[in-house]
């Protein structure tokens, strides 16, 4: 069983990198949104230091959920979710695969990118460790709370903007806690016990997450 | 081994598509479904491949029950819809190995089931670039590389040029030499010789007794 969890997460992640519009337009659409914030603010160094943590953890939920609609939505059209209801894989490993795959093609880029975007809003040295650890332990979380969404709407013609509307408002636990993670940090303080419970959050939803979206796909396929 | 489809009944979106459908397939034969347009028969086929839920009755297939054991009654059916389940951007050989390993077949059937509905030449090529009669025998080429008792086809033969229609009919008929058991909505003749039709349709509270073939079970006197 463990070699077809393997082989579901394979094909995605094969899927994301050849079809394009996987991770590297997430990456993409991370950075011009983290971009626009100097813009925004202007040029107040001060200021974008101390929003910056909270304002990367917002470009990393967007940049994640904007991929989120091909999750199951490609394989229910083409029919390729039938098939894989039906193997011997359970249904939520194929869903924790899926999300697993997710992850790594828009989470973990994030990871890589949020250094450079963070100098570009004058983030203070001290919360660089603890922002990249956040985002590490938060993202996974986004992508497993996003497959709820993304089931629930994979069989509407155009469920992108319901999937948004649906995931956004499951985010603002990981987004709270994330960010405190950056800001305490910031302010000399321990941010270890925010990034614990942003892991706790990502823990809690390994179990919950790919349950709750099987069901989801099931009803799709109705 | 037999397949036992026991008083079945479909409601969908307030119509009643089927009620009391019962049939007996034993080991060998094949269950042909037939009949017009929205007649039921795709919904039938889904019912019995667990993906649909019937809103009454059950099917039980040696033994098995889909209601009550319905991931032991899927691990023995190879279900194949109107939709080929292929990615666009994966070669031939990339599908079906990918399939193989999901379902658990060998690895060294992948040539054999490329050969089986005459893809060789198209072993390397991405998907996106065969026709659609090639990505629905790509589709189909499941049916030589995964080895389950029990076919449910819904219009396999949509789309494919007459060899390719053969040779389907021809795996169908060789599943069912070997003792699996095909059911299959489809319009032409799978020539398998045990082959029973059935109109999914003429199982309505309303219909007619003078439009159902004796092959199908009578409707109980009560409900009409």
């Amino acid at each position: 069983m463990i070699q077809v969890f393997w082989t579901v997460m394979r094909r995605d992640l094969a899927l994301a990198l050849r079809t394009g519009g996987g991770g590297a337009l997430g990456i993409a659409f991370f950075v011009i949104s983290a971009v626009l914030v100097p813009f925004g603010v202007g040029p107040k160094p001060d200021l974008l230091g101390v929003i910056a943590p909270g304002m990367l953890w917002i470009a990393a939920l967007l940049a994640c959920m904007l991929t989120l609609d091909r999750l199951f939505q490609a394989d229910v059209e083409d029919g390729s979710m039938d098939l894989l209801t039906l193997s011997p894989l359970p249904l939520e490993m194929t869903v924790l695969a899926k999300c697993l795959a997710h992850w790594l093609t828009t989470g973990f880029p994030l990871l890589i990118a949020a250094p450079l975007m963070a100098i570009t809003m004058n983030m203070p040295g001290a919360a660089y460790s603890a922002m990249i650890a956040s985002l590490a332990l938060g993202t996974p979380a986004l992508s497993m709370v996003g497959a709820i969404g993304a089931a629930l709407t994979s069989g509407m013609r155009r469920g992108g903007v319901l999937t948004a509307v649906l995931v956004l408002p499951l985010y603002v636990p990981t987004l709270i806690l994330g960010a405190l993670a950056g800001n305490a940090a910031a302010a000399g303080l321990d941010p270890v016990p925010y990034l614990m419970l942003t892991g706790a959050i990502t823990i809690a939803c390994v179990p919950l997450c790919p349950l709750v979206a099987a069901a989801a796909i099931r009803l799709a396929l109705r | 081994m037999s397949l036992d489809i026991e008083n079945l009944r479909c409601i969908r979106a307030g119509r009643t598509v089927f009620c009391e459908l019962n049939a007996t397939v034993q080991s060998g034969q094949a269950l042909i479904l037939a009949g017009p347009n929205g007649a039921g028969k795709s919904t039938l086929i889904r019912i019995l491949a667990g993906l649909l839920r019937a809103d009454e009755g059950d099917a039980v297939f040696s033994g098995v029950s889909l209601r009550n054991d319905r991931i032991e009654f899927q691990s023995q059916l190879l279900y194949t819809g109107h939709l080929d389940a292929v990615k666009p951007s994966f070669t031939v050989a990339e599908t079906l190995k990918f399939w193989a390993r999901v379902y658990g077949a060998d690895f060294a059937e992948v040539p054999k089931a490329i050969a089986a509905l005459g893809l060789e030449r198209l072993a390397d090529h991405y998907v996106r670039t065969l026709s659609a009669g090639q990505r629905r025998r790509l589709g189909l080429s499941k049916l030589a590389l995964i080895d389950r008792p029990l076919w449910l086809l819904d219009e396999p033969t949509v789309s494919l040029d007459a060899d390719s229609s053969g040779r389907v009919a021809a795996l169908a008929r060789e599943r069912c030499e070997s003792g699996g058991i095909v059911v299959a909505a489809t319009h032409i003749d799978l020539a398998i010789p045990a082959a029973r039709t059935l109109d999914p349709s003429s199982f309505l509270p309303s219909a007619e007794e003078g439009v159902m073939s004796d092959d199908e079970r009578v409707l109980s006197g009560e409900s009409w």
